[in-house]
């Protein structure tokens, strides 16, 4: 069974992030969200029969029924996603799968994370207070530092550029054209903050060679999607984002357990998705590609098959990244430039792709955009979810 | 970092039932790893089951010791408040010579020293008087 055109996605919601929130409950900012991409589809919540959420600390266990609850939503299918940053673009497909199943018709997937200035994680944050983890990375990897993600994505950036090279300045360039698009989406966290290459270069290094303006900032937000069945998003009078192609592959927990730092799991994943569209790279549009750093989106260009391995520095040169230029990535600012509101960051590609090729995205919208690209990358390129959504679903 | 036992406030490894045989020798100073008998290859970190099948089982040897820096990073911020004031330090994907790879510290020497390929030997830290941790430095040093 092909997930090709089964369903589109049909509304959409995100917040504007913010640096903090002040007494919220993700729950309620999780239901906000369900209820405003609800309400952007055209649809009541009656008609909504499946609930998609990730996991949150308020609901360590049971979290779907307690959305469920929240929400007022007779379920069908109810389901938490934990696939780290690519839960995102993974809620898309667990949510097609189960429409094309016949298990449910509208799903809604979403994504919130709230940041109380009080209680906000300091580094990996893993340590407060006493836990059983037994995980390995717990055992293995905690105690060397090696806590969070900067640490990792280093360790790729310093192997990258010792098998392959890649400039500085090069990756300075995929920071700065999402800033550039940021400056041009109001709802950004840095919008009206032009950054340079020399700005780039010149920030404090944080891990060698990860420079601060390469790391993405956490913020506060929420972003949800409603994703419906080929039967109903023909019915609905708003233009709708189709799914042609979904692709899927997790290789590791731990970056030093990776089969390679530099070939990730994302052409599995990427190969599988444009197999099943029928789209071929050259197709793509819109580029909206998971950027938690810069080299991710190095590697995301390379390994999705746009670019030669090795070959991610000169295509960063040849190509405006920008959303008026040749190669448009990420129109909304990307993570580093809109925000990475947790979960929500990595919604932030499928929510933005499905808004370009809905025609909504303002003074950012593309010119053409028949075909998007969307990659959510989780953990340290350990879980990858490739998408390929188009305006229409023939 | 630290080397006042009484002090080390940074995250420990908690040992298992199936870990147990790796943290005994560090304490010892000794690195050993679980070789599987119907390959032959070596698995790091320790587990229950081989990676190469279900008739397959896990041995414990001893590890040679000795390893290159696959890749690294040196932290100029730290990467968990535990690690404030130690900025900067190395974390890097050590390779073993018996082909496994292992995220470690690379100590003994100045941080800006360190690069992909460099030979290493394994050293052992004793955090704790319970815990020894296995931290490589460069070959030598």
């Amino acid at each position: 069974m092909s997930l090709r055109g089964s369903v589109a996605i049909a509304g959409v919601a995100e917040f504007k992030p913010s640096r903090f929130t002040v007494g919220e409950t993700t729950l309620g900012m999780l239901a906000r969200a369900a209820m405003d991409a609800i309400a952007d589809a055209g649809l009541e919540p009656g008609e909504v029969d499946g609930v998609i959420t990730a996991n949150f600390a308020e609901a360590p266990f049971m979290a779907p029924a307690t959305l469920v609850e929240y929400l007022g939503i007779d379920a069908k299918f109810a389901e938490v996603v934990d696939l780290g940053g690519a839960t995102g673009a993974g809620m898309v497909t667990r949510a097609a799968m189960a429409i094309a199943a016949g298990l449910c018709e509208t799903v809604v997937c979403t994504t919130a994370a709230r940041r109380e200035q009080r209680s906000s994680r300091p580094g990996g944050g893993s340590f407060s207070g006493r836990r059983i983890d037994r995980t390995p990375a717990a055992e293995f990897e905690e105690p060397y530092g090696a806590i969070g993600a900067n640490y990792g994505y280093a360790m790729i950036a310093q192997r990258y550029m010792h098998e392959y090279g890649v400039r500085p300045e090069q990756l300075a360039k995929i920071a700065v054209a999402q800033r550039y698009n940021a400056c041009h989406n109001p709802d950004a966290i840095f919008f009206g903050q032009p950054i340079t290459v020399d700005d780039v270069l010149n920030s404090p290094m944080v891990v060698d060679p990860l420079h601060l303006l390469e790391i993405v900032m956490p913020v506060a937000g929420a972003a949800a999607i409603v994703v419906t069945s080929a039967r109903k998003a023909k019915r609905l009078k708003k233009p709708v984002a189709w799914l042609l192609g979904a692709g899927e592959h997790t290789t590791h927990r731990s970056i030093a357990f990776a089969p390679s730092l530099t070939h990730s799991a994302i052409t599995a994943a990427a190969d599988d998705a444009f197999k099943m569209a029928g789209v071929r790279r050259r197709d793509i549009d819109l580029a909206s590609l998971y950027d938690c750093y810069t080299i991710t989106v190095l590697l995301t260009i390379e390994d999705a098959g746009f670019a030669k391995k090795g070959q991610g520095g000169t295509f960063v040169d040849e190509h405006s990244l920008q959303f008026d230029g040749d190669w448009p990535l990420n129109p909304h600012g990307g993570q580093l430039s809109f925000g990475q509101a947790g979960i929500a960051g990595g919604m932030s590609h499928v929510t933005e792709a499905a808004r370009q090729i809905m025609g909504r995205s303002g003074v950012r919208q593309i010119r053409k955009c028949e075909y998007a690209f969307v990659n959510g990358n989780g953990g340290i390129m350990s879980e990858q979810v490739s998408l390929l959504l188009a305006r229409s679903g023939k | 970092m630290s080397d006042e036992p009484q002090t080390y406030g940074k995250p420990l490894p908690e040992p298992n039932t199936i870990s147990k045989p790796y943290w005994d020798a560090a304490k010892e100073h000794r690195l050993v790893l679980q070789r599987s008998r119907k390959t032959g290859r070596f698995v790091f970190y320790p587990r229950a089951v081989s990676p190469f099948g279900a008739d397959d089982t896990l041995e414990w040897v001893d590890a040679c010791g000795r390893g290159t820096v696959y890749s690294y990073t040196v932290a100029r911020r730290a990467t968990s408040p535990q690690w404030n004031g130690d900025e900067p330090y190395v974390i890097a994907i050590v390779a073993l010579d018996e082909g496994v790879h292992m995220t470690a510290n690379i100590i003994d020497c100045s941080p800006d020293s360190v690069r992909i390929g460099l030979p290493v030997e394994v050293a052992f830290m004793d955090v704790t008087p319970e815990v020894t941790l296995v931290q490589w430095r460069p070959l030598g040093a």
